[in-house]
């Protein structure tokens, strides 16, 4: 399982928790989850791009995540209906899989992007991780309090002299990166369950920020960490013990609550 | 460039399959709209890909599959309780996307299903399995028919269901059969464009009709018909196609919801 060769697959692994984790945090505690439903679909034709055109699939990915935040403002902007936003999404993903038939590589490369593929990690791929997996940590750290601030009392914020919009946009931006960073190992449909599974079961365990950041990393750690030793020891996919861990992950802390009512705190979600 | 395009069994079999998705998902999808149930649609289809995985495995009839889950999924939406967020949906939708992943991953390696990935997730309308057309279009007309059976009570209670209740209607029983209904026309829409794809025909063509009408007879018409023309240009071109890039097909799926959204964006724009 620690094989010289898988090594690669449990750094990169490890750098997409660590992002995922902090990012997740921020979006259960600013209620973004569309946006981290939505920016992974965006990330997907970038990917199935760069498979066509043979440039490396991080800059294709980085690319059309940050294309996604442009699309996400634009469509807040306008106040668009579901309708408009649902379609755009769906067209996303079609542009995708055009691009993935046109490279030639389709069955293969629709499975990895949609459900992951943790063990194709290469020794490539380790300094773009590398790099995303710091800064995106690093940046949502250093603004921690304007953050989280912004979202939950925007009047307070404006008083301190924050812009939400700004924020806003920073933190779509950020959480593009961290959408990125984690498609090629959890694919597009699971990056939502990576980021929000640990997340929401740290909002709920624990009441200070700080903590409940530290916690969700934690989670996060170990929820990849084991779908990639479960995956490795049945030989399943890694995107089903992620998808299952997550809900479980979820769940679990709320259904311990339910059953033994202790005196409430409402927590940060 | 289309000889022989009415005349081969594989395209025949892909316009019925199209005709009959679009039909049923133009006249749910107004209802869905009306009803503000896109979500709903959404998260069927995904729950249902899981269904689509399960009949390339077990090699049965991909509708059977598609539309088991699609049913689990419904009783799922019945049982759900006011006030569960995006976040706990959006979850538990994980959940079921890694039983796809399983799913898929068992039918590649167990029973070496080509591209399975693919035909569930993106849709394989030229890979249909002969007299699936047919079984499409029967499917479609009994959801026509058991639409028009609750087409009164479904539609008052679409638009005002205090009123409904008032009139004796039983709304429970409306909203379930409804849900029935929406499950087998995303079943359709899977087969056609494939899981994820589907809420692109199920919404697609009921938004843009309600922006050309808000009369409930005259959208679900117009629905159908964009929804049809939608997926019969995407088949033809798909068809075409294959004298662009020698060799490769471009995906059918992609051309059907790339048609779709610009009947949408020209509906919309007509309303500026």
């Amino acid at each position: 399982m620690f094989a010289p060769y898988l090594l690669d697959a449990w750094i990169v692994s490890s750098l997409v928790a660590v992002a995922s984790g902090c990012a997740g945090l921020f979006v259960v505690c600013r209620r973004e989850s569309f946006a981290a439903h939505a920016l992974p679909m965006a990330a997907f034709p970038g990917a199935a791009a760069a498979a066509l055109f043979g440039v490396g699939q991080v800059y294709g990915l980085v690319v059309a995540a940050l294309g996604g935040v442009a699309l996400l403002l634009w469509l807040k902007r306008g106040q668009r209906s579901d309708a408009a936003t649902a379609l755009l999404l769906v067209a996303l993903l079609a542009l995708g899989s055009l691009f993935l038939s046109l490279s030639g590589r389709y069955a293969d490369s629709v499975y990895a992007l949609l459900f992951g593929q943790i063990f194709a990690v290469g020794p490539d791929d380790v300094l773009p991780a590398a790099i995303l997996g710091l800064a995106v940590p690093a940046v949502l750290l250093s603004g921690f309090r304007p953050l989280l601030l912004s979202a939950l009392s925007p009047d307070l914020a404006m008083v301190r002299g924050i812009g939400c919009t700004r924020i806003e946009i920073l933190f779509l931006s950020v959480l593009a990166l961290a959408a990125a960073l984690a498609l090629p190992v959890t694919g597009a449909l699971l990056v939502f369950s990576l980021m929000t599974g640990p997340a929401g079961a740290a909002c709920i365990m624990v009441r200070s920020p700080r903590a409940a950041l530290a916690l969700s990393v934690a989670l996060a750690l170990a929820l990849i960490w084991s779908a990639l030793a479960l995956s490795y020891l049945t030989g399943w996919p890694a995107g089903f013990f992620t998808g299952v861990l997550a809900a479980l992950l979820y769940l679990a802390p709320r259904i311990w609550r339910t059953a033994r009512p202790a005196p409430r705190s409402p927590g940060l979600a | 460039m289309f000889d022989g395009f009415l005349a081969s069994t594989v395209v025949q079999n892909a316009l019925l399959i199209g005709a009959a998705a679009a039909v049923l998902s133009g006249v749910i999808g107004v209802f869905t709209v009306l009803r503000g149930q896109s979500f709903a649609g959404h998260v069927l289809a995904d729950v249902s890909s899981a269904g689509g995985a399960l009949s390339l495995l077990l090699g049965i009839n991909p509708m059977l599959g598609f539309f088991g889950l699609g049913l689990l999924g419904a009783l799922g939406l019945t049982g759900r309780r006011r006030g569960d967020g995006d976040l706990a949906a959006g979850i538990l939708l994980g959940a079921g996307l890694g039983l796809t992943a399983l799913l898929l991953h068992f039918a590649v390696t167990m029973r070496g299903v080509a591209g399975a990935a693919v035909s569930v997730m993106f849709g394989s309308l030229f890979a249909a399995p002969p007299g699936a057309g047919l079984l499409a279009c029967f499917a479609a007309l009994v959801g026509v028919l058991l639409l028009a059976l609750i087409y009164k009570p479904l539609l008052l209670a679409s638009l005002d269901g205090e009123l409904a209740s008032v009139r004796g209607a039983n709304i429970r029983l409306v909203a379930g059969v409804f849900l029935v209904l929406l499950a087998l026309a995303v079943t359709l829409s899977a087969m056609a464009v494939g899981a994820i794809l589907s809420t692109a025909l199920l919404i697609g063509p009921a938004a843009a009709a309600l922006r050309v009408s808000r009369r409930p007879w005259v959208a679900m018409l117009l629905a159908a018909l964009f929804g049809v023309a939608c997926c019969w240009g995407g088949v033809a071109l798909a068809y075409a196609s294959y004298d662009w890039t020698p060799g490769r097909v471009w995906p059918v799926s992609f051309f059907i919801t790339s048609l779709v959204l610009l009947v949408y964006a020209a509906a919309s724009w007509r309303r500026h």
